[in-house]
């Protein structure tokens, strides 16, 4: 897989965006690059890319996130240093940014370095089963939205599609259609197909594996 | 077929609103439920709807107050704080006899309390918040699918009774995402001749009014009320029971507590220990006869809840005290773990309580 100095996520909240940060940060550290990973996200208190802290640690992954992440304290505050990964180029920067036009506001202040440096992707991360982005043309009017909201605009798209624990092989390949139409709506390349790592492990090296931050209950249903 | 989709709980509760033919929401935001704001905000003007976020809770209910009157199918939703807010909204809806429906996704409290999911709102909800004699009908979902099938549910429970209709949910469950489906559902429409749509020079007009300043005339509308309440208890109560047919003991519990200690029945269910669930649905009316009925065949109960005990005093009324009822309980946005339900159940079957 061929990288930029940088790469960020973004998209509808719910999409998957802080889980494919976290993993692309892993598998960039797993080529033994040295990597750095932000945390842009002043909208959802809660599943956050520091639940994942540890295993960024373990993998030598630096981690930037707002002081008050995860504390319980509401409060929409980015950290000074975020803005070493747009001016330190000697790392891998991955950004992870938080959901829709109302995130990506956040990320607004960093353009103007990003832009000059000019070596970055910005994915827009879709799952088509999520609500309000159930169409090709819904995605596209989010991607709108956050374009408008950061003044950057995306350069590739991530097909996250996923029913959680029911996602199969189907539920990607149905998705594959809408994928073809946002690339065609929106004139951007399909970047990375991505699935959860058991999953993604028998379809072949097309589909990025992702790691699952696992702070969840094992519920009956 | 209906496709599947995969949700956070509070996005399910306003699809599902949406769905129930609500085209009126009025809110004012705090975590854990602002998606269902963020969601109506997206929506409701593609639909024609409104969607308006007040300047505070306390007007967000009154508005809910206005378009009801109207015969309007309305909604607001809140957390914990907002809801203590909103108490005397809620108890004009009741004192006016209109329909309205309500969402509380708990939070730890009292007071400000924090973000983490809760269940100590459940005296609130149950057994009054706002002043005078009233009730609301209370839905305790334990899924994704829950928030959305109970809100559908809610709206027509709200109007076949012109009550109101509280969704008490908690903060896990508004956050976490499932896949889930929406049936299409047939949305049964009620007459509403209450209604304050405009006379027309054609019928008196209508009024709508809690304020009743003689008190002969306001105790027989409250006799009237509870003529319906009545109707409410014998006819609407829904529970689940899991693993009951052959229980020595039951666990009591819902929502998401529901979940951890459906766990916990089976774990003891494997170490030999014959136990059951109980999942109240409705928690008013609160599921009497099913636990009434179970106290007669089990030895003990053990009730689970994310409070310090409050569903406990309903399950001890319900059976009479005729077996005693242990307590597993965590507080302030805690989560009791499997292991420790597992505990509760293993001091019932040694008689510790």
């Amino acid at each position: 897989m061929e990288h930029k100095r940088l790469t960020l996520f973004a998209g509808h909240y719910g999409s998957g965006k802080t889980n494919i940060a976290v993993n692309y940060a892993l598998h960039l550290a797993g080529e033994g690059k040295k990597v750095c990973i932000a945390d842009l996200d002043i909208v959802n208190p809660y599943f956050r890319t520091k639940d994942s802290s540890a295993e960024l640690k373990a993998a030598g992954v630096e981690l930037i996130s707002p002081q008050f992440a995860n504390s319980n304290v509401d409060l929409p505050a980015l950290p000074a240093e975020s803005y070493r990964l747009v001016q330190d180029r000697s790392a891998y920067g991955v950004m992870d940014i938080g959901g829709d036009d109302r995130g990506a506001y956040a990320l607004g202040r960093y353009v103007p370095f990003i832009k000059e440096e000019d070596d970055y992707r910005m994915a827009f991360v879709v799952n088509f089963l999520r609500p309000l982005t159930t169409t090709a043309q819904e995605a596209l009017e989010v991607m709108g939205e956050i374009e408008a909201a950061c003044g950057l605009n995306f350069t590739c798209i991530v097909n996250n599609t996923n029913l959680g624990w029911e996602t199969t092989r189907d539920v990607l390949d149905v998705s594959q259609s809408k994928v073809d139409e946002l690339c065609r709506l929106s004139g951007l390349p399909l970047w990375l197909t991505t699935a959860e790592e058991t999953l993604a492990a028998n379809m072949g090296e097309t589909v990025f594996g992702l790691k699952l931050q696992k702070k969840y209950f094992d519920i009956p249903r | 077929m209906a496709e599947r989709v995969l949700m956070k709980g509070n996005e399910a509760i306003a699809e599902a609103a949406i769905r129930a033919g609500c085209r009126h929401y009025f809110g004012y935001p705090i975590t854990p439920q602002t998606e269902i704001a963020a969601y109506m905000a997206k929506k409701m003007p593609k639909i024609g709807g409104v969607f308006l976020q007040a300047e505070s809770e306390i007007a967000s209910i009154n508005m809910v107050y206005g378009a009801a009157a109207a015969g309007m199918r309305v909604m607001t939703s809140s957390s914990s704080p907002g809801i203590s807010l909103k108490a005397e909204g809620l108890s004009y809806l009741a004192g006016s006899d209109i329909p309205a429906f309500v969402v509380n996704v708990q939070r730890g409290g009292p007071g400000l309390g924090g973000i983490q999911p809760s269940q100590a709102d459940y005296f609130q909800a149950t057994k009054g918040g706002g002043h005078g004699d009233y009730r609301m009908i209370v839905l305790a979902p334990a899924s994704v699918q829950e928030m959305a099938s109970l809100t559908i549910k809610g709206f027509d429970l709200a109007d076949k009774y012109n009550m109101t209709a509280m969704i008490l949910a908690d903060g896990t469950i508004g956050q976490m995402m499932e896949p889930i489906t929406f049936e299409d559902e047939e949305i049964k429409q009620y007459e509403k001749p209450w209604a304050l749509t405009g006379h027309e020079g054609k019928r008196p007009h209508n009024v709508v009014n809690s304020l009743y300043l003689k008190p002969e005339e306001l105790e027989r509308k409250n006799f009237e009320r509870y003529e319906r309440y009545k109707l409410v208890e014998e006819n609407e109560a829904m529970w689940e029971e899991y693993m009951m047919e052959d229980a020595e003991y039951c666990v009591v519990a819902f929502g998401i507590a529901a979940r951890v200690a459906k766990n916990a029945v089976v774990a003891a269910r494997e170490a030999g220990i014959k136990v059951g669930l109980i999942r109240p649905i409705t928690l008013w009316p609160f599921p009497k006869k099913v636990l009434e009925q179970a106290a007669d065949k089990v030895k003990g109960f053990v009730c689970v809840e994310l409070s310090m005990g409050q569903m406990i005093e309903d399950v001890r009324l319900a059976t009479n005290c005729k077996r005693p009822v242990g307590l597993v309980c965590r507080s302030g946005g805690m989560v009791p773990s499997p292991d420790e339900v597992l505990g509760g159940i293993e001091n019932a079957v040694k008689g510790v309580y």
